[in-house]
């Protein structure tokens, strides 16, 4: 413990001139969070067309359940359920990005949109190129890196203004939504009705086989995150304050930028648009931690849990089984609009 | 609490304008004419005259009486509602973006039909107008309340953003609705991309009467608005009553933006381009806007049209594509000026 | 008017610089040198290219020409860090992120001595804690910045500044929307840390706060220097009528001796007599009428 009082409990850890400091609140949020999350998990392990309980899921990993059990488990629930989490932090992870790096909490890839142009290269693959999953994964990540860089180009101008990037991102997204449905108008219903699930966003169709290869990704891209963070940290402090303070703005900017970006291009190339989890996990988290900034660490894990809940939700709740990605749209934009109106009232 | 913007100037001598107005009259009978004439059926100039006149084969009659003069006003009805609409926005919210399809108002109109087809079986055409009508009520109020809740006016991004949030939860909806009934599924999908495509005069005649109305509520409310555009306290010491210019714009751009909506489906940036086409030429004074805007309106939509109808020959791109390819990039330049300012 | 190349042991120098905004040049070929160990003080008229020469010579903008030497050398080839651990800045537009309490806002200034797994050592500790000393809000540090008052708060954003423990420090109006005792307040601490070897860059409004304060004025009119040197020298009727266009008289400050700038009352139809140098203040009072 630093001796130096910040007005708030942090602990510095170090070892030999190395360290890093911990706020203790963030991270007794984060656990109890990621505790959470593992009761959920478990719940999503039980549920479904063949009900366990508690005690044999528990069972199944002390290896004391016999084999029907332990495929529905491990091969057909796990899978889903570690991909709910996962995809979840990184979508919370990126949008805790694009919010501090425009310091707009409604910027979002969702807002954006980035999300309409990874659907859009996913019906291209699908429409035209004959729509097997590489090719699917493959068409939704260029696409939505494209929409990406299309919309970055577009909004810079002598540097790049939160609300400019915003707007330029609507004006992009909505040209892309209005090319996707006219898409979907000239295939066959069923291709419509599949593709339009998938555009929703969705975890039925995640296998070991896809959410392998993107788990490993995501991995590898949270681990890159501690090195744009500190730099993005400053950059709550406005761009000439974090310049003046040291930081390379431009640079540090376009680096997490694209580190979210790939995060929600490896989610959405799986999964399709999952909408406002990017949004609403950076903003729940920072109202539990109360923390200057949003802890990125803290997001991602309160993330996983939402998406987690959410599936649990779309799942067994709703009396159809709808994609996930209808829930959090639900959720997270009804979260949204409170959030407006209760920042408005705020300020007043 | 607005800030005081420099006062309605006109840019133009009045003749200039009249010049500019004659030119949109020019350009709407010209597009009107090309609707008319030009089509996947490739047909003379002179058979289509010939027809229209009372001649003509079977077959071109077909074409002509049938298809391209109510899909024509259909267009006629649809640009002039939005345009007027997107107008009396941009106007009331002093909001530069404003929009019908940005602000979610076309979304929330969408939802509500969604809901009608469905649970409630409702395949009039008729029965889409006043669905549409309630949603697009319920989406411009709670658009409004919510981007000025707290007392102020609405900032341009601020009120972009609450309809886009608000918007993208309705088309969330109408997703997770129509993915779990199929058939409703395939009736949206024709409508929700924007298409005058077999849009007969049995669609526009039921909505004419409050496409009417809207307009006529628009003009009456025009001088009103150029008070507004000072902000609502100096509207309010200059005597006007801004809770009366309120009801009037709401009443009209749910009319208008409905109407359209129920007719042609969501059109995105219509209501967007052309206030700003209008502006440009025309000055800042509302009653021309409103005015330039039914002119231009029908101007952009048909042009599009023609343009869908034989862009992807032998399929059509429907209306609402070529829209959004011609509206984005107009949002997109006014965002990129140096500040985007109240109007 | 300033020489092309200033004195070699100047901390910050511009030499022919230019500075665009999109494609219009706000500053053009400007040659200045900040003297070592100055209280510099820029001046000048609303849009006179203050703040982008303040900006350009902190590296926040390009140069379009020219360079900007720190340290003798071209600020471009440093490393943002590297910069910051020379040259502090307070921008204007600085935001406190919501919730962030005084001591962290003032830490944030240690980024620049920081790394990546050396997130907080014995010296920041002593950086931080020393700036919340000097800048006397130690007593406010575990309180949230949205609660102070606007001149604690500034206090604090200056602390911040401290704590990067950089010899030299640029400031951007560090006074403006405070009331005037909280900008006496600003402009004593400014002096105090001046007084401990400091060399402090400042643009501020007022006038006779600058002459008080500054050892060194640099007047700026339409993106060129006007005048530069002490203040007795450079603030003069005919200056401020000049950069300003603003009729006026300069006395001697009752209690410092240095320049005060009395506006003069313009509002009567025939020209005041006044008291000191009566022959500029009458061509001033003249010039001014014009432009009214």
């Amino acid at each position: 413990m630093s001796a130096l009082d910040v007005g708030r409990r942090r602990v510095v850890v170090g070892i030999r001139g190395l360290s890093i400091v911990i706020g203790l609140r963030s991270a007794l949020v984060g656990a109890v969070v990621a505790l959470a999350t593992v009761f959920l998990a478990l719940l999503a392990l039980a549920l479904g067309d063949f009900p366990m309980t508690l005690a044999e899921v528990v069972g199944v990993f002390t290896g004391q359940v016999d084999a029907l059990p332990r495929i529905v488990v491990l091969e057909w629930r796990l899978p889903r359920a570690i991909a709910a989490v996962l995809f979840g932090a990184a979508l919370a992870v990126a949008g805790a990005i694009f919010q501090t790096v425009t310091r707009n909490p409604l910027a979002s890839p969702d807002i954006i949109g980035l999300a309409n142009g990874s659907f859009t290269g996913m019906l291209v693959a699908l429409l035209m190129l004959g729509g097997s999953w590489p090719l699917l994964t493959a068409g939704s990540l260029i696409g939505g890196l494209v929409a990406a860089v299309v919309i970055y180009l577009l909004a810079y101008r002598g540097g790049l203004h939160g609300f400019r990037f915003i707007v330029v991102g609507i004006g992009i997204s909505a040209m892309l939504a209005s090319v996707n449905t006219w898409m979907l108008l000239r295939v066959e219903l069923e291709t419509a009705l599949f593709a339009s699930a998938w555009g929703a966003g969705t975890l039925n169709s995640v296998t070991a086989a896809t959410a392998v290869p993107a788990g490993i990704c995501i991995v590898v891209l949270l681990a890159l995150l501690p090195l744009v963070t500190p730099a993005v940290r400053q950059l709550d402090l406005g761009d000439d304050a974090a310049s003046a303070t040291g930081v390379a703005v431009g640079r540090a900017r376009l680096a997490a930028i694209a580190l979210a970006v790939c995060l929600v291009s490896v989610v959405t190339a799986v999964a399709g648009p999952i909408a406002f989890v990017a949004l609403a996990a950076p903003q729940i988290t920072r109202r539990l931690t109360r923390s200057p900034g949003i802890p990125f660490v803290t997001t991602g894990v309160v993330g996983g849990a939402l998406l987690l809940g959410s599936d649990l939700i779309a799942q067994h709740v709703v009396p159809l089984t709808v994609p996930v990605g209808v829930v959090t749209v639900v959720l997270g934009g009804g979260y949204l609009v409170w959030l407006l109106i209760h920042e408005s009232r705020r300020r007043a | 609490m607005g800030t005081i913007v420099a006062p309605a100037v006109r840019v133009g001598r009045g003749t200039t304008r009249a010049a500019w107005i004659g030119a949109a009259v020019v350009g709407l009978l010209v597009a009107v004419a090309l609707s008319v004439v030009v089509g996947a059926n490739p047909m003379a100039p002179g058979t289509v005259l010939d027809t229209v006149l009372g001649g003509g084969t079977a077959e071109s009659r077909f074409v002509v009486w049938d298809q391209r003069i109510p899909r024509t006003a259909a267009g006629l009805v649809v640009g002039a509602a939005l345009g007027v609409a997107g107008a009396l926005m941009q106007a009331f919210t002093r909001n530069p973006l404003a929009d019908p399809g940005i602000l979610g108002v076309n979304a929330g109109a969408a939802f509500v039909v969604a809901v009608g087809i469905t649970f409630f079986g409702v395949t009039s055409p008729l029965g889409h107008v006043w669905l549409a009508c309630a949603g697009a009520l319920v989406l411009t109020v709670a658009a409004y309340a919510i981007g000025s809740a707290g007392g102020q006016a609405a900032g341009p991004v601020r009120l972009t953003v609450t309809g886009v949030a608000i918007g993208a939860v309705f088309a969330g909806l109408t997703t997770g609705l129509t993915l779990t009934h199929p058939d409703a599924f395939d009736r949206m999908r024709g409508w929700s991309a924007g298409s005058l495509l077999e849009r007969g005069f049995d669609v526009v005649l039921p909505v004419l009467p409050l496409v009417l109305v809207g307009l006529a509520l628009a003009l009456g409310a025009a001088s009103g608005l150029n008070s507004i555009a000072l902000g609502s306290d100096v509207a309010r010491s200059q005597g006007v009553s801004v809770r009366r210019i309120q009801l009037v714009v709401l009443a009209a751009v749910t009319l208008l933006a409905g109407s359209a909506t129920a007719v042609a489906g969501p059109l995105v940036f219509v209501g967007l381009v052309v206030p700003h086409l209008v502006r440009w030429t025309l000055g800042t004074d509302q009653r021309h806007i409103v005015l330039g805007s039914m002119l231009l309106g029908p101007v952009l939509v048909l042009l599009s049209d023609v343009l869908g109808r034989i862009a992807v020959l032998p399929s059509e791109m429907p209306v609402g594509v070529v829209t959004a390819f011609a509206g984005a990039p107009v949002l997109i330049a006014l965002v990129r000026r140096r500040t985007v300012t109240a109007l | 008017m300033s020489s092309p190349t200033g004195p070699p042991d100047s901390p910050l120098q511009a030499v022919g610089l230019g500075v665009r905004y999109d494609r219009r040049s706000v500053i053009d070929d400007l040659s200045v040198a900040v003297p070592p160990g100055s209280f510099t003080v820029i001046i000048g008229p609303n849009a006179c290219g203050k703040s982008t020469l303040l900006r350009a010579a902190a590296g926040l903008l390009p140069a379009s020409a020219g360079t900007v030497l720190l340290d003798g050398r071209d600020i471009a080839l440093y490393s943002a860090k590297d910069t910051a651990r020379r040259l502090g800045l307070l921008p204007q537009g600085a935001v406190s992120p919501e919730g962030i309490t005084v001591a962290e806002l003032v830490a944030r200034g240690r980024y620049a001595h920081q790394r990546l797994l050396r997130q907080w050592s014995a010296a920041d500790e002593s950086a931080v804690t020393d700036a919340l000393r000097v800048t006397n809000v130690a007593d406010l540090a575990t309180r949230p910045v949205d609660e102070l008052s606007g001149g604690q708060r500034q206090r604090v954003w200056i602390a911040m500044v401290l704590a990067q423990q950089t010899p030299l420090i640029l400031l951007d109006e560090p006074t403006t929307y405070l009331d005037i005792a909280h900008q006496i307040e600003v402009l004593n601490l400014l002096h105090d840390l001046n007084g401990q070897g400091r060399t402090i860059v400042a643009v501020l409004h007022d006038l006779n706060h600058a002459a008080r304060y500054a050892s060194n004025i640099i007047a700026m009119q339409d993106g060129r220097i006007v005048a530069q040197g002490p203040p007795r020298t450079t603030i003069t009727a005919e200056l401020v009528a000049e950069v300003f266009g603003l009729a006026n008289v300069v006395i001697s400050d009752p209690l410092t001796g240095t320049p005060l700038v009395v506006p003069a009352d313009t509002r009567l139809p025939h020209p005041v007599a006044t008291g000191a140098s009566s022959s500029s203040g009458s061509r001033a009072g003249s010039r001014a009428e014009q432009t009214i």
